[in-house]
């Protein structure tokens, strides 16, 4: 019994991990940006598929390919906010318009990127073995590869939480989250820092990209799938709150688990139900202001 | 400009334009072959998506991304009231069953504004497609159903119809003191509510008036379908493709929605079996372009190009 427990409370961990960083994330481009990204998943895709690509033709160690995804993801992010969403901003009449313009328009980046990797990859699903040898925790046993995830997830949290709360570019973000114009007056450089945090948001993403696809199976159309748990995870920890999507992860991780445990087939439905009652009850989320 | 009387004069040359439209679409199937037939219901089909959307949408200015919900909604009571009821009955039970999951989700989310109401009815048509998915894999053991076969023509006038009935729906609306109280809210929502109007039941009526079209689309089209199941009913592209139309076409005009539905209707149906990356590909590119440089939409772009066009000769008459 007391190992069940266990198995469940790990796997929810190990799943929680990845949601904490894809959320991480979206929440920096949501909280500073000001842009529901909604094509924020097809960065995930894009990281998982470059790593398998780098894997399967080139034989490139998946880890070592995080330090290619990111960087590379990162100026994608970087160039598409400086050339639509800056132009976006400076368009909209107030920061309503702006956040639905803004939503629309990642839609529409969703379709350019998927679509692009489907002339690429195709739709095929693509997986690769790697570290998949089982690792014994406490009498249950789990894939190496998934620990690792797990690892890798909470370094890179933990890393960029001490980004923001100790550097000085970090306090420059944390001023544009609260507030972009007196930031902007006190020196801020706010269309460089807004257009950063995007950047750093695809590169989170992409990284998770490249850790899930040591785990599961992609393809080219998962980026959605990821987006909405992003979504919500990023609404339970309160839109906005770095710390919050953090833990939010964790917390959507272990209810997933909890509920695969009992009923395989209601765990997504079980997150829409939380997302939806969150939305109604508390739409401020655990740690929103 | 008076709101509740038509100016005849200015509606004069589009609104006979509309009806001898109107007349050669209703009477089509007597001249034209079966593939114009079945291209022009998934046109129809669009049109009716997107407009209905812009009835709620559109003055208020909350981005609803609740049309798959209702339409896969329309599309089941379809399929499990097909065999029982005969077809005007069962495109009736759509419509309202539509109505009454639009009502409780107005109701729900009265609170909710911008972006939270946005991503509250995305949530909204997940979960419904994750619970029917759950519940057909461990009650019936099985994954979709078949629904009865209609012959085309027969889904295409009643495609029209429901056209038909939501273009004077939406005219009525836009029209009435219901239009500008809708507009109200969507420029300031808590001055509205000052002035008397009473914000939540206009929102929530509205909204369930909308998806009653949306949910009788459905319940016809799951006949051409003939097989369902909740991936398909409940796709959320049928929540993205009316927003994207509407905002191509320009949601100023009441032409923009049906014109922007209209031509994407006709290039899905073209390009989607043969190239459907680029189709969708295209369809984002032209999207952001629309969003960036277009915020009035294609009508708006040919109402500028017209009034360039038409002061320019009157400067020259002038000068």
């Amino acid at each position: 019994m007391i190992v069940t427990i266990l198995d469940v409370v790990i796997a929810g961990l190990l799943l929680g991990g990845l949601y904490a960083l894809i959320a991480m994330g979206l929440s920096l481009q949501y909280g500073v940006a000001r842009v529901l990204n909604i094509s924020h998943g097809e960065f995930i895709m894009l990281g998982a598929l470059t790593t398998w690509s780098l894997f399967t033709a080139f034989h490139i160690n998946p880890l070592v390919s995080l330090a290619i995804c990111g960087p590379v993801a990162f100026v994608l992010g970087f160039v598409i906010h400086r050339t639509l969403f800056k132009r976006l901003l400076s368009s909209s009449a107030s920061p309503g318009v702006f956040e639905s313009n803004s939503m629309l328009a990642s839609f529409g980046l969703l379709f350019i990127i998927q679509n692009i990797a489907l002339i690429a990859w195709g739709p095929e699903i693509r997986g690769y073995s790697y570290l998949r040898v089982p690792v014994n925790l406490a009498g249950a046993l789990f894939g190496a590869n998934r620990l690792i995830t797990l690892g890798f997830a909470i370094v890179i949290g933990l890393a960029f939480y001490l980004f923001l709360a100790r550097t000085r570019l970090g306090k420059a973000i944390r001023a544009a989250a609260q507030d972009p114009t007196t930031a902007g007056l006190m020196g801020v450089n706010i269309n460089l820092v807004l257009a950063l945090c995007f950047g750093f948001g695809a590169a989170m993403a992409s990284m998770a990209g490249m850790l899930i696809s040591l785990c599961y199976p992609v393809h080219a159309v998962i980026g959605l799938e990821y987006t909405i748990i992003a979504i919500i995870v990023v609404v339970l920890g309160g839109l906005g709150s770095i710390p919050g999507s953090f833990i939010g992860g964790f917390i959507l991780g272990l209810i997933g688990s909890i509920v695969t445990y009992f009923e395989p087939g209601l765990a997504l439905a079980a997150y829409y139900a939380i997302f939806i009652l969150l939305l109604l009850v508390r739409p401020t989320g655990l740690m929103g202001k | 400009m008076s709101i509740a009387r038509v100016d005849w004069k200015k509606v004069w040359a589009p609104g006979s334009l509309l009806i001898i439209i109107l007349v050669l679409l209703a009477t089509l199937s007597l001249y034209a072959s079966t593939y114009t037939v079945i291209l022009l219901t998934s046109i129809l089909m669009y049109v009716v998506l997107t407009v209905s959307w812009v009835i709620f949408s559109a003055p208020t200015g909350y981005v609803s991304l609740a049309p798959a919900a209702f339409f896969g909604v329309g599309i089941y009571t379809s399929a499990i009231l097909g065999k029982a009821l005969p077809l005007p009955a069962v495109i009736l039970a759509g419509g309202l069953a539509s109505f009454c999951l639009a009502l409780l989700v107005g109701a729900l989310t009265l609170r909710l504004r911008g972006i939270y109401f946005a991503i509250f009815t995305f949530g909204l048509v997940e979960l419904i497609k994750h619970l029917l998915l759950w519940y057909e894999i461990k009650f019936t053991g099985t994954r979709g159903r078949f629904v009865i076969v209609v012959d085309n023509d027969t889904i295409y006038h009643v495609m029209f119809a429901i056209l038909v009935i939501l273009l004077l729906t939406a005219y009525l609306i836009r029209r009435s003191k219901f239009g500008l109280a809708l507009r109200s809210i969507g420029e300031y929502e808590d001055a509205a509510a000052h002035t008397g109007v009473n914000v939540d039941a206009l929102k929530t009526v509205t909204f369930a008036i909308s998806a009653v079209f949306i949910g009788a689309a459905g319940a016809i089209m799951a006949t051409r379908w003939t097989y369902i199941d909740p991936y398909i009913a409940f796709n959320p592209l049928f929540s993205f493709m009316p927003v994207l139309m509407a905002i191509f076409g320009g949601m100023g005009q009441f032409s923009g929605p049906i014109l922007g539905a209209a031509i994407f209707g006709y290039l899905e149906e073209v390009l989607l079996t043969k190239f459907p990356y680029y189709y969708m590909l295209i369809f984002g590119i032209i999207l952001i372009v629309t969003i960036l440089y277009l915020p009035e939409g294609l009508v708006g772009l040919v109402q500028k190009l017209w009034r360039r066009i038409s002061g320019g000769k009157r400067a020259h008459a002038g000068g």
